[in-house]
């Protein structure tokens, strides 16, 4: 996998939990484009570990001159984005993958209906800037808590397409009301919380939407949760996977090798056979079918973690 | 560097034929004695100087006479460069990459100026000047993808992801082995594969459709592919079998030397950037068998390969008709 050093040119407050990063080369030199909807993953080294999030890039895709990330501050993840609030500074290098895209446009929507929950707002960030260039029709909803919480408002125009719900103030999303009537063809993308995205989805088969016209993307890290051993048929190598760590970052610790690319659950790089299994996979990829999770003979070591006696992983 | 371009014909007097530095050069497909599908992949570009590997996108002395071919078969049929509408971006995309290579890679035979959105690019091989805005189709005389393929060798497909599959979505399909842009575009990976023999079963094509989906930005591939035609014939499409297809009964062991072709496709993979499409350019070099003799560890593995292989294989890649012909003419390098 292609990476690029990157120094850390500015960092903004935009909201109390969420700081964006502005990341350019350090030599001034321009940096690959981007489609809207990219996201690059970047490294955290602590002592000799290696941490890996996801973030999307929220800013011009068409603009080399730098990559910018928003990054909510989770206290009770393990620890990623606690790393970029607290350990990172202006001028400081940050080694990030090159963009990748996992919720890319289909541009052959006759309009795109965005919706995002949260700090779910940010993949839609660059897809406004795409749109916008390519002159494609397209309409955005923002629901958030509140003012104050909606980091995404200073990023975005004041236009009559963008639709702001803050349930503080009493206007909720109304997902029908949204879906329903949109002309033909259009095609509409959620990003945010599993709620959520679940709900456009069933409001949008109710409304007879075809599956192909429904696009998603959980913006999850992987979660913490308890320690767990796993085995390696090949060697017959006990690994501890620790609270704060995903098993492909104990794998990675381990020098076990594994393929990945998105870190998050989406892209399926991951895939892991399991020989042997005594007890349960606590499945929270985006990728294994719910026939594939309750066969538990499939794991994604990025996402998901084990409870239970025996886990033995096919490498 | 001064370079020289061949005088040639892909068709009528085919009179297309390989320097001693384009024979030594060229890609011979097999590391091994025997041939099996593999899915058999490398990063791309790199290789030593002066081989088909080294550059992006190889230009070699075939170029000039291999655009004028191109632009015969898309008077004849102007279906042969397609794109739906949504893979305009992807188009662009590929025009960029194209122009960005092969002007940093042959300065002397091509020139790329920007400012901004003005593009300004010079091709002197085929005497072309353009200025022209990116991303605006208006200023110029084709739709990207046409206009840069009409200048670069090789067939390309331009393949749209979605639904976790791959989609055939545009493409400029002149120089192909027997299968149609007409007849395949808007199939998915498994459709537009579904002929080759073998694959199938084997799982290959789920393992291939893994591999292109996780190809990512600034990293390319490439892999080999190869097949035999009877003479150097670039355009052996599906809708033109009636001309060639009558060809292949013409091979005797007197004139099967000049006349058979070995044909390697050299396929490389990219991920586009503004569109997150992929790129699938699909380069052809084409070597008669008298030439391919003139190294002789090309001619025995070449005789053991086309005599031993599964005869499912020989029929697909079309020289069943001539296979005894060809194998006994390549028996006569062999000194085994
Ligand atoms: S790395 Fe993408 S699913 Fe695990």
């Amino acid at each position: 996998m292609k990476k690029l050093t990157l120094r850390v040119a500015e960092i903004t407050a935009l909201s109390p939990l969420v700081k964006r990063f502005r990341l350019i080369h350090p030599d001034g030199a321009p940096l690959p484009l981007f489609s809207g909807g990219a996201h690059i993953t970047v490294d955290m080294p602590e002592g000799d570990l290696i941490r890996r999030n996801s973030y999307s890039l929220v800013s011009n895709p068409y603009d080399g001159a730098g990559y910018e990330i928003a990054v909510r501050r989770e206290d009770r993840g393990r620890g990623g984005s606690l790393y970029m609030h607290t350990r990172v500074s202006e001028g400081d290098l940050l080694t990030v993958s090159a963009p990748k895209n996992l919720f890319q446009l289909d541009l052959r929507a006759r309009k795109h209906v965005l919706i995002a929950g949260g700090i779910g707002i940010t993949p839609f960030l660059s897809q406004l800037h795409q749109l916008d260039i390519l002159q494609q029709p397209y309409e955005l909803h923002y629901a958030a808590h509140s003012r104050s919480e909606a980091a995404g408002l200073t990023l975005l125009p004041d236009a009559p397409h963008i639709h702001l719900h803050i349930s503080e103030e009493g206007s909720r999303m109304d997902l029908g009301a949204i879906l329903d009537g949109q002309p033909l063809g259009s095609h509409v993308y959620t990003c945010g919380p599993d709620g959520l995205i679940r709900a456009v989805a069933d409001q949008a088969a109710r409304l007879n939407w075809p599956t192909s016209a429904i696009h998603s993307e959980a913006f999850t890290a992987p979660p913490p949760g308890e320690p767990f051993e796993v085995t390696i048929a090949s060697t017959g190598q006990h690994l501890r996977v620790g609270a704060d760590q995903s098993l492909l970052e104990a794998l990675e610790a381990a020098h076990v090798p594994v393929d990945y690319s998105c870190r998050g659950g989406a892209c399926g790089r991951c895939e892991t056979g399991v020989s042997a299994c005594n007890g349960q996979i606590l499945h929270h990829d985006h990728w294994l079918s719910p026939d594939e999770q309750a066969s538990q003979t499939k794991i994604m070591p990025c996402m998901s973690r084990f409870k239970g006696a025996r886990l033995e992983l096919d490498l | 560097m001064t370079r020289h371009f061949n005088t040639e014909t892909f068709r009528g007097d085919y009179t297309y034929h390989n320097s001693p530095e384009a024979i030594r050069r060229f890609p011979f497909p097999f590391d091994q004695d025997t041939y099996t599908y593999s899915v058999n992949i490398a990063p791309h570009p790199g290789g030593p100087t002066g081989s088909t590997f080294e550059f992006a996108f190889d230009v070699d002395e075939h170029y000039v006479s291999e655009m004028q071919d191109r632009a015969i078969t898309l008077a004849e049929d102007p279906n042969r460069c397609q794109s739906l509408p949504h893979m305009e971006l992807a188009g662009w995309d590929l025009l960029e990459l194209i122009m960005v290579s092969k002007a940093r890679d042959y300065p002397d035979l091509f020139t790329l100026n920007r400012d901004g959105d003005q593009w300004h690019w010079i091709n002197r091989p085929l005497g072309i000047e353009q200025r022209f805005t990116f991303l605006d189709p208006a200023t110029l005389p084709y739709g990207p993808l046409e206009y840069i393929t009409r200048q670069t060798q090789g067939d390309f497909a331009l393949l749209h992801e979605r639904d976790r599959n791959l989609w055939l979505d545009a493409g400029m399909i002149t120089s192909q082995a027997d299968w149609s842009l007409d007849f395949d575009v808007g199939m998915n990976f498994f459709e537009w594969h579904a002929p080759v023999p073998k694959a199938r079963q084997m799982g290959v094509f789920d393992k291939a459709l893994k591999f292109l989906l996780a190809v990512e930005q600034q990293q390319a591939y490439r892999r080999l592919n190869w097949t035999m035609t009877v003479n150097p014939r670039l355009d052996t499409s599906p809708e033109n079998y009636h001309k060639w297809g009558p060809e292949k009964r013409s091979i005797t062991p007197q004139n099967v030397g000049q006349k058979q072709f070995l044909r390697v496709e050299l396929q490389t993979f990219w991920r586009l950037p503004r569109s997150n499409a992929l790129a699938f350019p699909i380069r052809c070099y084409l070597c008669c068998l008298e030439d391919l003799c003139t190294n002789p560890e090309w001619a025995r593995r070449l005789h053991l390969v086309l005599r031993d292989i599964d005869p499912v294989l020989a029929d697909y890649k079309g020289f069943a008709v001539n296979q005894k012909t060809i194998v006994e003419y390549l028996a006569g390098f062999s000194c085994v």
